[in-house]
């Protein structure tokens, strides 16, 4: 790890004026991912901000949805009564994600903000147009069996490695920043980007900005949800597919579908199309092979990975099939129903 | 701003105060070190194990006010000010409550011959009391879960699992 200075603000404007203060510097909160980072020389911060003092561990309610404070640890949003009783997508595909110690000391912010798990991107050793934009991509031709099939770009195959988030965009949750121009809000599905030609860049913060909170809105899915996720091993792994379904149902008539995946691209992958194409259909097997087809029409394999297309289309359809049977996906008994 | 590496003491170093195993101790650190290296190297704390470094491994779980983490993957310097339990700390833990030999989760670990190498036995006790602590783990495929962040490679799985349910029904942890 390098050596850099650190500095421990008490207010989010304190914190906004040390990183405007020194842009390179990067905010810590859990840690779990840049510190792994740093001994990897992956980052090489000259300063930390600590931002753990900050007063931004409060889950609130608002606007008839809930307001989570960025530094909320997962665990902490997980098992609130609160969340669990009237988000329980979000609350299983937190516990789906990485282990009981991670989930402890990761923060709600800090899992939006986390890198790809890319190989190269890891290897300083290889060519990244993520890590060192302009040397290339490794993994394009590489081993790439964990890489995107939707939304990559002849400069990045990367995929967003958090469950978190796939089940905040189907929930339609909205990002809070507070920046040097003031404060504002980013739709969850707009706050992660596509790698195009600038895949160094992961998300749509511009320089200078924190995130505050996390806001659910007051859309809940309590019944009708599940949070699929598929991996090489049961438990503490990254998911090569995940789905995050949500339904209202009338009867046996879908009024309203929500569905994100993960594991498939460089952040959550929600189709409006697909969404419009379950509304007002019947809950059926057909029906949500159509909207699989529909999503994965666009999908291109990697040399390594063409299995994900097939394995992403069956999970889709389980996981609406789940959903809509009101049996969602356990995160401890791993067998999928 | 509350701290700041530039402020005087050891050119870099920062002075943190925590309380580990029971006992308060200043300390200066310079704010790349991990806890897992403090505990270690400048500590003597050699219980806690480190196996990847990277958080993938469990080895280095301790508790921090009364949590489970990787140590591995946290700075010294962002603990100022917490309680820390590592593996040395569980019998005091214990002691504490009248008892005056292991903590009830270590001596079940031998009693189930719940290790092999024992690398990774100190971060499996840390953690299973962590898990306890959390109250959320009741059925076998729940231990199982939750213990999933502490890899054996012996793979004394079974009777970890055999361990954590039997202290479980006796009341669980302290």
């Amino acid at each position: 790890m390098n050596r850099f200075d650190y500095v421990r603000p008490n207010t989010v404007a304190e914190a906004v004026q040390a990183l405007g203060a020194d842009p390179q510097a990067r905010f810590i909160a859990g840690g779990t991912n840049l510190i792994d980072l740093m001994k990897y020389d992956v980052e090489r911060p000259g300063r930390l901000i600590d931002i753990t003092r900050l007063p931004l561990r409060d889950i609130t309610e608002q606007d008839g949805g809930y307001r989570i404070g960025a530094l909320v640890t997962n665990a902490t949003v997980a098992y609130d009564a609160r969340i669990k009783e009237r988000y329980p997508l979000l609350s299983s595909a937190i516990l789906a994600g990485a282990s009981a110690q991670l989930r402890n000391a990761a923060s709600t912010g800090g899992n939006l903000l986390q890198r790809t798990r890319c190989y190269y991107f890891y290897d300083t050793a290889t060519p990244c147009n993520k890590r060192e934009p302009g040397t290339g991509c490794g993994a394009i031709g590489g081993v790439n069996r964990i890489h995107a099939i939707l939304g990559a770009s002849e400069h990045c195959i990367a995929t967003h490695p958090s469950d978190m988030a796939v089940a905040l965009a189907a929930l339609e949750a909205v990002v809070q920043v507070s920046g040097p121009n003031g404060d504002r809000s980013i739709p969850l599905s707009e706050f992660h980007r596509l790698p195009g030609d600038d895949p160094a860049k992961d998300t749509n913060l511009a320089p200078g900005e924190i995130i505050v909170a996390v806001d659910l809105p007051a859309k809940q899915f309590k019944t009708n949800y599940t949070y699929l996720k598929l991996r090489d091993r049961l438990s503490y792994a990254f998911a090569l597919v995940s789905v995050a379904a949500a339904l209202e149902l009338d009867g046996e008539t879908i009024r309203t579908a929500r569905l994100a995946l993960g594991g498939v691209a460089h952040k959550p992958w929600r189709n409006p199309e697909a969404e419009a194409l379950l509304q007002g259909k019947p809950a059926t097997r057909e029906t949500f092979q159509a909207a699989a087809d529909l999503i994965l029409r666009e999908a291109k394999p990697q040399s390594t990975n063409g299995f994900k297309i097939e394995l992403a289309r069956r999970a889709i359809v389980r996981g609406l099939e789940q959903a809509a049977a009101g049996t969602p996906q356990s995160q401890s008994d791993k067998r999928i129903q | 701003m509350l701290i700041d590496s530039g402020s005087p003491g050891a050119a870099g170093t920062i002075g943190i105060s925590l309380t580990i195993n029971g006992e308060r101790r200043e300390i200066q650190v310079a704010p790349w070190t991990t806890l897992l290296d403090l505990l270690r190297e400048r500590l003597d704390l050699t219980g806690t194990k480190k196996g990847c470094d990277h958080g993938q491994c469990g080895a280095c779980t301790v508790l921090v006010n009364g949590t489970r983490i990787n140590s591995c993957l946290s700075l010294a310097v962002m603990q100022d000010g917490a309680e820390i339990t590592t593996v040395e700390g569980l019998a005091s833990l214990a002691a504490r409550e009248g008892k005056n030999s292991l903590h009830p989760i270590q001596e079940a670990f031998v009693e189930h011959d719940a290790f092999q190498c024992g690398y990774c036995t100190p971060g499996q006790l840390c953690s299973s009391v962590g898990l306890m602590n959390e109250g959320h783990a009741h059925s076998r495929e729940e231990i199982r879960e939750a213990m999933s962040g502490n890899i054996c490679r012996c793979g004394a799985y079974t009777n970890i699992v055999d361990a954590i349910e039997d202290v479980m029904q006796q009341g669980g942890a302290r």
